[in-house]
């Protein structure tokens, strides 16, 4: 299985999830510039945390707009699985393979944390590893988590069994609608979250919760 | 041509920026402010030769990146004569 990394200027969690991946895949992943219009061949695309172009605009809008970003959503038409971690969970709303938006935390205050999560759906391709309902420890560590979305858009993610991942009901760090975590699309195939696996994916790192995902990921598409 | 970009948050979008603002006016002493909202203004001279010309660009222009439009609202104001 080949992964890529999409490296924006302002990422900061890249090397963290390229880490992760080359231990799931054995293979180093692909590490592609954000000005690149060229993608290689990747069974999964990663959309690392950090802070792409300082969070100029909104989080996520500018690194929406570049020129890689037109490869990796013509990649995900043609069924590739992207994972979006914070920033890149941003990143994937706002050039629109999710609904909704990430808002400024409710607190006001940037939150960084270990979070309680429940896995909801264990049907897609990044969840396979996780027991339905399973309760998860992952850390968070952002500004902008606050998950809005209309409550038509609400209804059918949860209809549909799209939010993946929630916030357990007293663990809520940023005020998110339905206490979402994270959601994918309609295909399964496209996972934004805003807690991040990638640090806590070795027991040096105080745990192993996530793991499964880049595991997961392996052991779904090979 | 110039033109500003107003983008404020739809109504009943949460907005805990003006929240925090409406709570430290109250602070200094400031009574009777029954609510704020945070927005941002943005700037903008483009080449255009008439206003509708203008419009129809900005507006793209929203739509594509100034503004979210899940959340936000835009609106548009031409300044020709500048």
């Amino acid at each position: 299985m080949q992964a890529s990394v999409i490296v924006f200027p302002g990422s900061n969690c890249d090397r963290d999830v390229a880490v992760c991946l080359e231990a799931a895949t054995g293979k180093k992943p692909n590490m592609v510039w954000h000005g690149d219009s060229d993608l290689p061949d990747s069974d999964v695309i990663v959309l690392p945390g950090g802070f792409s172009y300082g969070d100029y605009l909104r989080c996520g809008s500018m690194a929406a707009n570049s020129p890689i970003m037109k490869e990796v959503v013509l990649k995900a038409q043609k069924g590739a699985a992207v994972l979006g971690i914070c920033n890149g969970f941003q990143v994937l709303t706002e050039c629109g393979l999710l609904p909704g938006v990430l808002m400024r935390n409710a607190a006001l205050n940037f939150v960084c944390r270990n979070t309680h999560l429940v896995i909801n759906n264990n049907s897609t391709p990044f969840t396979g590893q996780y027991q339905q309902g399973e309760e998860v420890v992952i850390p968070v560590a952002h500004n902008e988590g606050n998950y809005f979305a209309d409550d038509a858009t609400l209804d059918e993610l949860a209809g549909e069994g799209r939010i993946v991942l929630s916030y357990a009901p007293d663990d809520n760090p940023n005020g998110a609608c339905k206490n979402i975590a994270g959601i994918c699309d309609a295909s399964g195939r496209v996972l934004g979250m805003m807690p991040h696996p990638e640090r806590r994916a070795e027991t040096a790192l105080g745990g192993e919760d996530g793991k499964r995902i880049f595991t997961g990921l392996v052991e779904a598409l090979s | 041509m110039k033109a500003t970009v107003k983008i404020t948050l739809k109504h009943g979008v949460l907005d805990p920026q003006g929240k925090a603002i409406e709570k430290s006016l109250g602070q200094l002493g400031f009574t009777g402010v029954n609510d704020v909202r945070q927005g941002k203004l943005i700037e903008l001279d483009i080449d255009a030769d008439t206003p509708e010309e203008a419009e129809k660009q900005i507006t793209e222009m929203c739509e594509k990146l100034l503004a979210n439009t899940v959340i936000e609202n835009y609106d548009i104001q031409l300044n020709p004569a500048d």
